[in-house]
């Protein structure tokens, strides 16, 4: 096989691309981006984008262009409208509607007023800055330092009169000392233009504030080159503080391509990894780099990638498949979805390189059918690819041929594990096996099959391109890289967020998700989904990776957090779950089917009050037996929140036994609702609505409930104008 | 609901076509699963008589087929009403109070989950997570995700697919 020439080739590709994007004025027009996703659809998207195109042909500009991208994780603001004009920092819209869009387009697009400082996403900004430091955080060089630097930069500022004119902000560490291979600490990124200053020392700031932000001259002395595939996601978000706490390393293209057009991934050194790749390395140097980066499964398990390659690799058969594990099961987690959503092609590029490395004929995509908007997506995307010569025979004429098909999954939850996800892909009924052996021994149809989730081949490219000595520098001993976390629940800032490894719950829920929703109290976090567990406060200190929550008692899983505050009643999330898992037991063994049952009618009657002390300890045997005799994860971790929840809120669960009493108010038989006669003014409101009318009083009369009738709905509660409903 | 089960349909010449074209490829069994779904996206539900059919032209034994139509949640047995209302009762969508918002459902329909109204409008169903957490509660009606919703939206919602 000639692989000469290959990067070659890649490079006239891209150059096709750029002048195909230049004829559609990509570069020079003003974007005006409007997010399409099913979260930003749902959230009214579509609606905006109509507006903005109508807008824009009434106005008979042709110097604007309307462009669609993914979500960009930021859920609770949807949806997000960009405005790049070129040359000025990019301003981004929360929360827009067709009203506030025709506000955008007039002043700002239209108009001279500038952008519309009150409806700027996140509104942490009441005016437009004339340049924005963010510093970097608290990597493993710089403790400190930088946000010392830029306490006297702002004092500086302060007392130069520009304080109102510059803003100061800091971030997560971006990996740039690690980049230099010396610490180049304090750091800083610089908008609008879009540079790193490095090694910056109190001497020099008179300077910068002199020459960058007066005379408008960069300190070029100061500048450190940080050439990284993912600087572009900084370049269009790292204003807004959400995203500079995050280290977008697979999230980089969600909200940046239009993720219907092979150009723009391309533009984005999208297939250079896999170019590179198929010229330079063999099979066994992709393993090296793979093992070397410390990448470890993101589908939950957490399995070193690099042991997984291998072990296809090596094995024998003359057919081998790879396989992406799309069908994100886990309720509550929503990151894969994103990313198929938003950048499907570097799931392609990831698959290309494993096939590649394991010389498999073909790929698969199971994805779950409950997933429409990214199917069409993913549908697309490999009909681009393979148009454009990147899916097919002799791919970038390196002599390797390689096509993905896709399956879709029918709605349930253990198709997920590799052994049933392999029989689902088969046309069968979904049922793990036992392994061994493991599938990348035997799999789809005998063969050896490399399965990984969708998350672990969006690193790939990443690995290859900025290499794994990089890679490695991210994260902690033994988790390597970042994760994408989606937060959900009683949080303020809900979405995706993708954040180094080590980085500790704490900051994740209060800087990242903004904190608790209207001031509760945080109880707990709930990590890895059914499989997983409740962490409470104490717990907040705790790192992410994968042996510091296992070791607190969850697991990291796929990345499902759920946030839950004082109103949540801890016994009802784990019969919640094990609800869940009871439903999805495919019922092949015993222990799962049977035990998951049992546990749940204990459940059941702690939460009706008919619990008793021995049920506790009944709960706690019968799930560590679970545990040991499940054949597969699904019955294996099925107790975790069980038991986590015991371990951690068991005296919720006495309270509910001895007291029969739900502090929470959740569960609903141990509920009471009493009318508080001081408060009650007799106006018959809760009376109308009880569906069992059990509330008796005249008109103007204090009104009085039959606790013996009563069946608890609350609906008397909520319809009391008077607050004289007590929910005890 | 029983009677619409006895109805005989025949597979169309399209899914005939599409079977005939899994059949060339390697491994067409493995495709069984997609042909149901399409069977599903044509009729709502998989009656009988087709997935007969379907194991006949497929080379399948017809109790394989049953099997799989059983196991997997997607697969009706019966037919649906015109439109599918996915409740979502996932952690994100169950912890904001889905419950209620399913409650509100049941009782302006009328019906409980899994059941059909009686003019074959709605179909109600209670949904494992759509992937749109960030926005809970949601629901999902056919192919479109409505985002926060609440009790009170239940009506307007159900009255915007009543007049359309
Ligand atoms: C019940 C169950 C459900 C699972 N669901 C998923 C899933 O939705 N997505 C996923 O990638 N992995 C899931 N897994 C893990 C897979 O079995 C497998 O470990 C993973 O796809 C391997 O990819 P990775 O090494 O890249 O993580 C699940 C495992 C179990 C036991
Ligand atoms: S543990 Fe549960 S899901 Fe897994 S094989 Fe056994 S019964 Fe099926
Ligand atoms: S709704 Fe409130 S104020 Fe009115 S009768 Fe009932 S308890 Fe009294
Ligand atoms: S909780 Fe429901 S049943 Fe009980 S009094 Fe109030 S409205 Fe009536
Ligand atoms: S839990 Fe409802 S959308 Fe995920």
């Amino acid at each position: 096989m000639n692989t000469k020439g290959i990067l070659q080739r890649y490079f006239e590709f891209k150059e096709q691309s750029l002048s195909r994007l230049r004829q559609q004025g990509y570069f020079d027009r003003c974007k005006i981006q409007v997010g399409s996703a099913t979260c930003e659809n749902a959230s009214g998207a579509e609606a905006v984008y109509r507006e903005f195109d109508k807008m824009i042909k009434a106005s008979g500009r042709t110097d604007i262009l309307l462009h669609k991208t993914g979500c960009t994780g930021h859920c609770s603001s949807e949806p997000i409208v960009g405005v790049f004009k070129p040359g000025e920092i990019p301003v981004k819209y929360g929360e827009v509607t067709a009203q506030k869009a025709f506000e955008i387009f007039t002043s700002h697009v239209q108009g001279h007023s500038g952008p519309v400082v009150d409806m700027i996403l996140d509104k942490k900004t009441d005016r437009l800055y004339r340049n924005e430091f963010i510093f970097c955080g608290r990597g493993s060089q710089c403790e400190g330092a930088n946000d010392k630097l830029a306490a006297v930069f702002q004092e500086k500022l302060n007392q130069r009169g520009l304080g109102d004119q510059v803003k100061i902000g800091s971030g997560v560490c971006l990996g740039l000392c690690a980049e230099q291979g010396t610490p180049v600490s304090p750091a800083c990124f610089v908008f609008p233009e879009r540079i790193f200053y490095g090694n910056i020392q109190e001497s020099d700031l008179d300077e910068i504030i002199d020459s960058h932000i007066e005379k408008r001259q960069l300190v070029s002395r100061l500048e450190v080159s940080f050439d990284k595939i993912h600087n572009h996601f900084f370049d269009h978000y790292g204003d807004v503080e959400y995203f500079n706490h995050q280290l977008r390393l697979t999230l980089k293209n969600c909200g940046v391509i239009d993720p219907e057009s092979i150009d723009e991934y391309i533009y984005y050194r999208g297939f250079e990894a896999a170019a590179k790749v198929f010229e330079n390395d063999t099979a066994e140097t992709i393993i090296d780099k793979i093992l070397k980066s410390g990448l470890r499964g993101r589908g939950g398990g957490g399995y070193p990638t690099g042991f997984k390659w291998r072990n296809t690799y090596l094995a024998k058969g003359d057919e081998k498949f790879i396989v992406c594990n799309a069908d994100e099961g886990d309720p509550g987690a929503f990151m894969d979805r994103s990313m198929l959503e938003g950048d499907p092609f570097s799931i392609i590029e990831g698959m290309l390189i494993g096939g590649f490395t394991i010389n498999a004929k073909k790929g698969y995509i199971y994805i779950r059918a409950e997933y429409p908007l990214a199917i069409k997506r993913l549908e697309n995307a490999i009909t681009l690819a393979r148009e454009f010569g990147f899916l097919g025979d002799n791919i970038l004429g390196s002599g390797y041929s390689f096509d993905i098909e896709l399956r879709l999954g029918a709605g349930a939850f253990v198709c997920g594990e590799e052994t049933a996800l392999i029989h689902s892909i088969e046309g069968l009924r979904g049922m793990p096996r036992p392994r061994p052996p493991y599938p990348s021994v035997s799999g789809l149809w005998g063969c050896p099959t490399m399965i990984n989730n969708v998350e672990t081949l969006a690193n790939v490219p990443v690995i290859m391109l900025d290499g794994p000595q990089w890679f490695a520098s991210i994260g902690t001993q033994n988790s390597k890289g970042t994760k994408v976390f989606a937060l959900a629940g009683k949080i303020n800032q809900t979405g995706l967020v993708e954040v180094p490894m080590g980085t500790t719950l704490r900051d994740i829920i209060f800087k990242n998700g903004g904190g608790i929703k209207n001031n509760k109290k945080f109880k707990a976090v709930q990590t890895g989904g059914p499989s997983g567990g409740c962490l409470p406060e104490q717990f907040l200190d705790t790192i992410v990776d994968y042996d510091s929550l296992t070791q607190a008692g969850s697991i990291m899983g796929s990345g499902g957090m759920i946030v839950l505050d004082e109103d949540d009643c801890m016994v009802d999330i784990a019969k919640f779950f094990l609800d869940f898992t009871q439903n999805e037991s495919c019922g092949k063994c015993t222990p799962c089917r049977e035990g998951t049952m049992r546990m749940l009618e204990i459940l059941q009657r702690i939460t009706e009050g008919k619990g008793t002390m021995d049920d506790l300890t009944k709960l706690e045997r019968l799930g560590n037996l679970i545990k040991r005799a499940s054949l597969c994860g699904l019955g294996q971790t099925a107790p975790n929140p069980v038991l986590s929840t015991l371990r951690h809120f068991r005296d919720e669960y006495v309270e509910h036994i001895t007291n029969k009493r739900c502090p929470a108010h959740r569960c609903q038989n141990l509920l009471r609702y009493n009318i508080n006669p001081d408060k009650c003014v007799g106006c018959t409101a809760c009376a109308r609505v009880c569906p069992v009318r059990c509330i008796s009083g005249s008109p103007k009369k204090v009104h009085e409930i039959d606790q013996q009738k009563c069946i608890k709905c609350g609906m008397c509660y909520e319809t009391c104008k008077f607050d004289a409903i007590d929910k005890l | 609901m029983d009677v619409s089960n006895k109805e005989k349909f025949t597979l169309s010449s399209e899914l005939i076509e599409y079977i005939d074209s899994c059949k060339q490829q390697a491994h067409f069994k493995s495709f069984l699963i997609n042909v149901l779904q399409r069977i599903q996206d044509i009729h709502g539900y998989l009656p009988q008589c087709l997935m007969e059919e379907t194991a006949l032209r497929l080379g399948v034994p017809t109790a394989k087929v049953y099997g799989v139509a059983t196991f997997y949640h997607m697969f009706r047995l019966e037919p649906q009403g015109k439109h599918t209302i996915n409740i979502c009762l996932g952690t994100a969508c169950y912890v904001k109070g889905a419950q209620r918002v399913l409650d509100a459902f049941k009782s302006h329909l009328n019906i409980d989950i899994d059941e059909t109204t009686e003019d074959l409008m709605f179909t109600l169903k209670a949904a494992r997570c759509v992937g749109t957490c960030g926005l809970a509660p949601v629901v999902m009606i056919d192919n479109d995700v409505y985002a926060k919703v609440t009790p009170e939206d239940v009506l307007t919602i159900i009255t915007k697919y009543r007049q359309s």
